[in-house]
């Protein structure tokens, strides 16, 4: 797809004639988020469809006590701090962004009082200025008001290099401005697109100024207040005993009318993710966990009973294999794997697509992950009802021996196949963890059939994801063939996904095997078009450029995607709640409610 | 006897040196750090978990980092944990009731069971009650906490749905209703751990007082036509339980170990979980500070049996 069919696309939904959610679906498809794509339909005009979430009960409180399960437990509260997703989710009780995003990718407005457009006055034609206007009347939970003050102060707090603040890259490329006591205008340096990054979403959480103005830069650790949130969100904090029970108690204040429905909420944390299903869909004790890692077939078992119900949420991570570029097994300068060798075998195009018609994905998805993993030939992320039109992958041994043949790769009299005294034999590695060693040993299966002789091999993960340069096992260093692991794409902008496969990213000893592009795929074509994309001011055409930047890419079979991964969680029956892909899954609390 | 303890003291400080060398060294050795997640999140800057690292000390040398450690530990400052940046002293006082409570229960409970079910195979060897207090004592040494928690979790969580299996520290409310609660949710954890430890203490109480039994004194008192509760009881059982305390008090870090486990099938905010997830996250000044608590445990529970041998058994002598 050019630019030229995706501004007639976008025209169309303009017209009336193709609907926002099947504009999302079909840019899904070509690989971009979501969210990018509502900001693509934002910027041509196309008034944000303003969501309404089913809320039923007509009075605050009187919801009795929220209870829900983390199997890891939230450690710290302060959202600029936050290590992991589950220290995102602690915080997000207490805190809120200006605005959030939903399940379609859409933004939903929390402490602003609008989401900024090109029709508000929001947004600058020429790309490089958003203009905030805050909710009026929200409070903090000791009662001082929210201002342009704490949205300034969040800013020179995030980017400050002595905060060492995780959410520095939100705030670092911008510059914030305070035009009235309600207004911040958010200046990028340069054109941004995706404008919707610094005070949104799960980096964007606002902090008082007043408690944690003191405590910026290097006494960061010392505010009280990183233990004692305040903030402005639903629930007010109570208790936090780290890594078990982060509690709080309804904010009789809140900013929403009728919210929120519960008196108390309850974050329990530890323990492993099959005791936390069997707490809410067996015995009741709770009501929500998060973030269900267990085979599908136990959660089937576990939800028989009726008390609760495994709900998945579509985002963007995909279990996907690796096919290295570059020669694992010749050392040069110093490491393997170095992008001065060339894979033997893998480079030749017929061997790559060859090993993609050898993974049976259907068996994956029904012997292993069931609804917690979907077979998909696509890389990028997709909304389960797009990808039913267009599954193109395929599991057929016969055609990829035909394929290898037709490339001249002759079995020999070991069954295995050769070229050139060279032998399809390849080294397979992935975590340790039982269904990918399953999913490895369908795959090596097919491989044998195929004349491919594959050798399994699996490492610890916490050694497989470490970034320890003394270890030959990591993912980084990738010294072995061919890897699968699951790679996420959380954030809604694809521009920082698509950087994993620009050549100056290449994993490296030069750059400590921190680079992110592991595979060491590089081509030329797709190195410019990423660098037109990063200067790209006209919103279409840089989404043009990502779109064949995936084309590139899968075109040319440099990673296999074998499943996509919603994710899951386990919810009782009785509890409502509204789950996004694109954000925590806390970011719409003040919206849950248990049915009487 | 003060001379003894004073030496024993001083032999103390250079092991817990030792140990605290050790365990500085191993972990320092072993891979990755705090940060490993922000590594695999393309949304945070690489210099970000830099600036992290430096900040917190970890790019300086072992030997370094070690003396900062441990003159920062004689002043009393344990350091901070690196995962939820808090004072480790805090976290460690914060999680130390729930794992005494749990444990010290579990103690009492296991010596409920062994002291008499031993005492009374003793006098009765060979019996038939013997025989079964043997069998079933074999039968809980074999079984490993986590499965037998596992197993009750089973039977009495998810089948019969009578008790909760997530330990809840904190539970709000008062009077005999909290109290109520809190024994509820205590039942399996203490049930698990203190019939595991009964199982091995039933085993010593019965060897130890089979020891005593045979001994003339106890004929002669036997012969003097004493009751048979009092022979046991004054005679016998006082000689036979000095082995046995000493055990106990060698055992306690043991139990305090065999917590973890038990602890994390059960959700229970104590130490042991404690430990359990800061290893996971390379949380290294609280894994420190935690099995650095451990390893005293050990020394201090070994010095606490001996002195209490001497006080038991008025024959032994310090020197």
């Amino acid at each position: 797809m050019n630019e030229h069919q995706l501004r007639g696309l976008i025209d169309k939904v303009k017209g009336g004639k193709l609907s926002r959610r099947g504009f999302i679906e079909r840019m899904a498809a070509v690989g971009l988020t979501a969210p990018m794509a509502t900001q693509l339909l934002a910027h041509a005009g196309v008034a944000h469809a303003q969501t309404a979430f089913v809320y039923k009960p007509t009075k605050r409180g009187g919801g009795g006590t929220l209870k829900v399960l983390w199997w890891q437990g939230t450690t710290l509260l302060n959202p600029h701090f936050a290590v992991g997703t589950k220290d995102q989710e602690g915080s997000r009780i207490f805190y809120e962004p200006m605005a959030g995003w939903n399940a379609d990718g859409e933004m939903v407005p929390f402490l602003a009082a609008e989401i900024p457009s090109r029709q508000n006055g929001g947004l600058s034609a020429d790309g490089k200025t958003v203009t905030w206007k805050i909710k009026p009347g929200v409070k903090w939970h000791d009662g001082k008001p929210l201002t342009a003050d704490d949205l300034i102060f969040n800013w020179e707090y995030a980017r400050d290099p002595a905060t060492a603040a995780v959410t520095a890259s939100a705030y670092r490329d911008c510059k914030a401005e305070k035009i009235d006591a309600m207004t911040v205008r958010v200046t990028f340096d340069k054109p941004t697109p995706f404008w919707a990054v610094p005070f949104c979403g799960t980096r964007g959480m606002i902090i008082p100024k007043h408690l944690f103005g003191e405590y910026s830069g290097a006494k960061s650790r010392e505010a009280p207040a990183n233990l004692k949130p305040v903030g402005t969100g639903p629930y007010r904090f109570v208790s936090f005993a780290p890594g078990d029970m982060v509690k709080g108690e309804l904010n009789p204040d809140y900013h929403m009318p009728n919210r929120p429905h519960f008196d108390a909420i309850e974050m329990k944390g530890g323990g492993d993710a099959v005791s936390a299903a069997r707490a809410v869909l067996q015995t009741g004790e709770f009501d929500y966990a998060w973030n269900m890692q267990v085979e599908d077939e136990i959660l089937k078992r576990m939800e028989v009973g009726g008390k609760g119900v495994t709900v998945i949420t579509p985002g963007g991570n995909i279990e996907h294999i690796q096919l290295n570029s570059t020669d694992p097994w010749t050392e040069v300068d110093g490491e393997r794997s170095s992008l001065k060798t060339r894979h033997p075998t893998l480079t030749d195009k017929a061997v790559r697509q060859a090993l993609g018609m050898l993974i049976d994905r259907a068996s994956v998805q029904e012997h292993i992950y069931g609804r917690t993993g979907v077979a998909t030939g696509n890389f990028l992320n997709n909304p389960p009802r797009f990808h039913s039109k267009n599954t193109k992958w395929e599991f057929n041994v016969d055609k990829a021996n035909q394929v290898l043949e037709a490339a001249g790769w002759k079995r020999g009299p070991d069954g295995i196949r050769a070229k050139d005294g060279k032998k399809l034999k390849f080294v397979y590695q992935t975590s340790i963890n039982a269904p990918r060693q399953k999913n490895q040993a369908i795959v090596k299966q097919a491989c044998q059939r195929a004349g491919i002789d594959v050798e399994l091999k699996s490492v610890t993960a916490s050694v497989y994801f470490s970034s320890d340069v003394a270890n030959p096992d990591t993912y980084g260093k990738f010294y072995c063939d061919i890897q699968m692991y699951t790679t996420t794409m959380t954030e809604p902008d694809p521009e920082l996904f698509m950087n994993q496969f620009t050549s100056v990213e290449v994993s490296a000893k030069a750059n400590l095997w921190q680079g992110r592009n592991i595979t060491r795929w590089t081509n030329p074509e797709y190195d410019k078009a990423y660098k037109e994309a990063e200067g790209e001011l006209d919103p279409i055409k840089r989404a043009a450029l990502f779109i064949k930047m995936n084309d590139l890419v899968c075109g040319d079979h440099a990673v296999i995607p074998v499943v996509y991964r919603p994710r899951a969680s386990a919810v009782s029956s009785k509890l409502k709640v509204t789950l996004s892909g694109w954000d925590n899954d806390l970011f719409n609390l003040v919206n849950w409610y248990r049915e009487a | 006897m003060s001379r003894y303890l004073l030496r024993r003291l001083m032999i103390m400080i250079p092991s817990i040196l030792g140990i605290s060398i050790v365990l500085f060294t191993i972990l320092a050795l072993a891979p990755g750090d705090p940060f490993e997640e922000l590594a695999t999140n393309p949304n945070v800057p690489p210099d970000v978990r830099a600036n992290l690292r430096a900040k917190f000390g970890l790019d300086d040398p072992v030997a370094v980092r070690y003396v900062r450690w441990l003159t920062a530990m004689l002043q009393g400052d344990w350091g901070f944990s690196f995962v939820s940046r808090i004072d480790v002293d805090a976290l460690i006082l914060q999680r130390l009731p729930t794992t005494m409570l749990v444990i010290g229960s579990s103690q009492i409970l296991a010596l409920l069971v062994a002291l008499p079910v031993g005492i009374y195979a003793a006098t009765r060897p060979y019996s038939v009650f013997d025989q079964i207090a043997s069998t079933l004592a074999f039968i809980g040494f074999a079984l490993p906490t986590f499965f037998t928690g596992l197993v009750l979790i089973l039977i009495f969580s998810i089948t019969l749905d009578w008790l909760p299996f997530v330990y809840r520290a904190d539970i709000s409310g008062s009077g005999w209703r909290w109290v109520w609660e809190h024994i509820r949710q205590a039942i399996m954890p203490v049930a698990v751990l203190g019939l595991f430890q009964a199982a091995s203490y039933t085993r010593y109480v019965r060897a130890a007082v089979l020891d005593v039994i045979r001994l003339d004194y106890v004929t002669t008192a036997r012969a003097k036509g004493l009751a048979e509760r009092v022979v046991v009881i004054k005679h016998v059982v006082r000689n036979a339980l000095i082995p046995v305390v000493t055990l106990v008090a060698l055992q306690m870090p043991v139990v305090f170990s065999g917590g973890i486990v038990t602890e994390q099938i059960f959700r229970i905010p104590g130490i042991g979980s404690l430990l359990i997830s800061s290893i996971l996250a390379n949380d290294t000044p609280v894994i420190m500070a935690v099995t650095f608590v451990f390893a005293c445990l050990v020394v201090a529970f070994n010095l606490i049996a001996d002195l209490l041998y001497g006080w038991l058994d008025p024959r032994i002598t310090y020197r």
